[in-house]
């Protein structure tokens, strides 16, 4: 945002001051710029702008069931926010999820990645099927999920323990028993591919003939391993738990479908929808809004770092 | 993984180096195959139950080898109820396709001024599209909801259009740069010796050796749009919901609904799974932002 301001303003006081030279490359920066304007200025105003009400109305006593009451509020949204049991367990079921999610899709999704990454039969057949799963619309998903294998009555899970255990076999009641669990290994399987997808475009892209010199020279495959392949894979593996982060901390679709965030199962998103939809607290809605977002913005800075690597290896 | 269960059998001196590799590539391929048919397995289900009787569909254990029938399809779209899917699936055509579009018509010239002619500080910049990403979409919402009240356009596609557009600029500009980061410098200079302006320069020279980026890049914007529930779920009703939203609403009718269910999600996932299947390698530089070739 700065950076689209800051030239702006040395442009305006350089221009008229010095002479033909400076104009002109005035003229010439704005001729680079001019193409970037529109997208830029799209997004502060479809995505800064709408934070800045947030973060107003956070401070505001607003509710759309008592349009009388608007008014000023202080930090009650706020202080409401972090005594509200359900949007504290919220919290915590959030960072369940994230971590989860992503640690075993990266674990799993590396391990095919490296099966995929060598030759066998059938190999482009596998990596069809493997990317499959991303190609499900999620809430279509999550129905089939929910209704086709988890259910208990009829589901495919409780169906397969019947057909390989006889009539007497357990039955569990997935959803209910472990709702958390079922949530997470739903998305787990949603979200695989794209790890496996990313990582496999890292594997590929390794230095083969260093690490054939490194074969003849004696080393084992663990030692290439270890030593090669794991080191080169490391930005790819924090390229794909970092974009992998980013879209699994604002699942919805998952918790709305699966459980409708019943049984200690809403994470923020979920939460924050309810406050706003169903409560229409919009002053509650948007100070747990804000603190997703500094929250957020706390892990990212983090990330950021990460990323910023990337481009220097570029 | 792999590497490791290689390890001891190269330990042994009996068996010839041929032999050792086709063992080895034996052993990869069986776990390789067993886990894509377990993650392909909810799928395959999926599309089995689909094309089963509703009874037949409901059973434990499964019946898999059922007769197969359309009952579910037809269910779907509408044959007994009269409720038809159709315009929640136009509506989703039409907020993905424009938006793509429009996304496209925005991340082109933006990634031309971060990446061929660079702006200053061009890495700011691209770190500031990368950051709107991260802010939670919920924080937005209730500000965007209450806008889109206050300009008359709730339960109107073509705020959705304006919303998705916003959730996949940043994917597309870093993508679009990655892809025209690659676009040979000789070429640029030889156009401008020509004395070919911005766009025409943009037309014939970067759009023809991008042409391939711009298809991963809309394949993307596509599929996201495409799947979008929050926004669409909170800012259309009646007129303007997507498929996704009409999914959530209609699984709320009693007795026997399970062939019908996936014989939607079937029909919803259908022209993703097409584009995806076509596309696969393009999927992956998608994913990843342009960060991974």
């Amino acid at each position: 945002m700065s950076t689209a301001l800051e030239p702006q303003a040395g442009a305006g006081t350089s221009a008229p001051a010095s002479g033909g030279g400076s104009a002109l490359r005035v003229a010439g920066d704005w001729a680079r710029r001019a193409p970037l304007l529109p997208a830029l200025i799209f997004m502060i105003l479809v995505t800064q702008l709408p934070f800045v009400f947030t973060l107003i109305i956070s401070f505001m006593n607003w509710n759309a069931y008592y349009p009388d009451q608007i008014g000023f509020a202080g930090l009650a949204n706020y202080g409401a926010v972090f005594t509200d049991p359900d949007t504290l367990s919220a919290i915590w079921t959030t960072v369940i999820y994230t971590v989860s999610i992503v640690l075993l899709s990266l674990v799993i999704g590396f391990g095919v990645a490296l099966l995929l990454d060598r030759a066998f039969l059938g190999r482009g057949v596998v990596r069809t099927l493997m990317i499959t799963p991303f190609l499900i619309m999620p809430v279509a998903a999550f129905l089939v999920w929910k209704h086709a294998l988890y259910n208990p009555n009829y589901g495919l899970f409780n169906g397969l323990l019947r057909l390989f255990f006889g009539p007497n076999a357990v039955q569990p009641d997935w959803i209910s028993d472990w709702p958390k669990t079922s949530i997470v290994v739903s998305l787990v399987w949603e979200w695989t591919p794209f790890m496996m997808l990313i990582l496999l475009a890292g594997l590929q892209s390794k230095p083969l003939d260093v690490i054939e010199a490194a074969r003849i020279d004696g080393c084992s495959p663990w030692q290439v391993f270890r030593y090669m392949t794991f080191p080169h894979m490391r930005q790819y593996l924090e390229l794909a738990g970092l974009l992998g982060s980013i879209y699994v901390v604002q699942t919805f679709d998952a918790v709305f479908t699966i459980t409708s965030g019943g049984l200690g199962t809403a994470n923020l998103p979920y939460i924050i929808y309810t406050i706003f939809y169903n409560a229409h607290d919009y002053g509650k809605a948007s100070a747990a809004g804000v603190v997703v977002v500094v929250a957020t913005i706390a892990i990212a800075t983090f990330a950021l770092r990460t990323v910023s690597s990337l481009f220097r290896e570029e | 993984m792999t590497t490791t269960a290689e390890r001891p059998v190269e330990t042994k001196q009996g068996m010839s180096a041929q032999s050792r590799r086709r063992m080895s590539s034996l052993i990869v391929g069986v776990a390789a195959w067993i886990i894509g048919l377990i993650f392909v397995t909810p799928v395959l289900y999926m599309l089995l139950t689909s094309l089963h009787s509703e009874p037949d569909a409901a059973t434990n254990p499964p019946s898999f080898f059922a007769p197969l029938t359309f009952e579910g399809y037809a269910n779907f779209f509408g044959s007994g109820t009269g409720t038809s899917p159709w315009p929640s699936l136009i509506n989703s055509a039409t907020a993905s396709i424009l938006s793509t579009i429009l996304v496209l018509v925005l991340s082109i010239p933006a990634a031309y001024a971060l990446s061929i002619r660079p702006v200053r500080k061009w890495t700011d910049v691209m770190f500031f599209f990368l950051s709107t990403k991260m802010l939670p979409v919920v924080a937005g919402l209730l500000p965007i909801y209450l806008i889109a009240q206050f300009a008359g356009m709730l339960d109107n596609v073509y705020t959705l259009v304006i919303i998705y557009t916003s959730m996949n600029l940043p994917i597309a500009v870093w993508m679009m740069r990655s892809f025209l980061a690659e676009v040979p410098v000789e070429m640029l200079e030889a156009a401008s010796l020509d004395g070919a302006g911005l766009i025409r320069t943009l037309r014939s020279v970067v759009v023809p050796v991008v042409l391939p980026g711009i298809a991963a890049t809309s394949l993307i914007c596509f599929i996201f749009s495409w799947n979008e529930l929050l926004f669409a779920r909170v800012l259309t009703a009646t007129v303007a919901q997507t498929a996704p939203v009409y999914l959530t609403g209609f699984v709320t009718s009693q007795g026997l609904f399970l062939a019908k269910v996936c014989a939607a999600a079937v029909a919803v996932s259908l022209p993703v799974i097409v584009a995806g299947f076509a596309a696969q390698d393009k999927l992956v530089q998608g994913l990843s932002m342009g960060a991974v070739k």
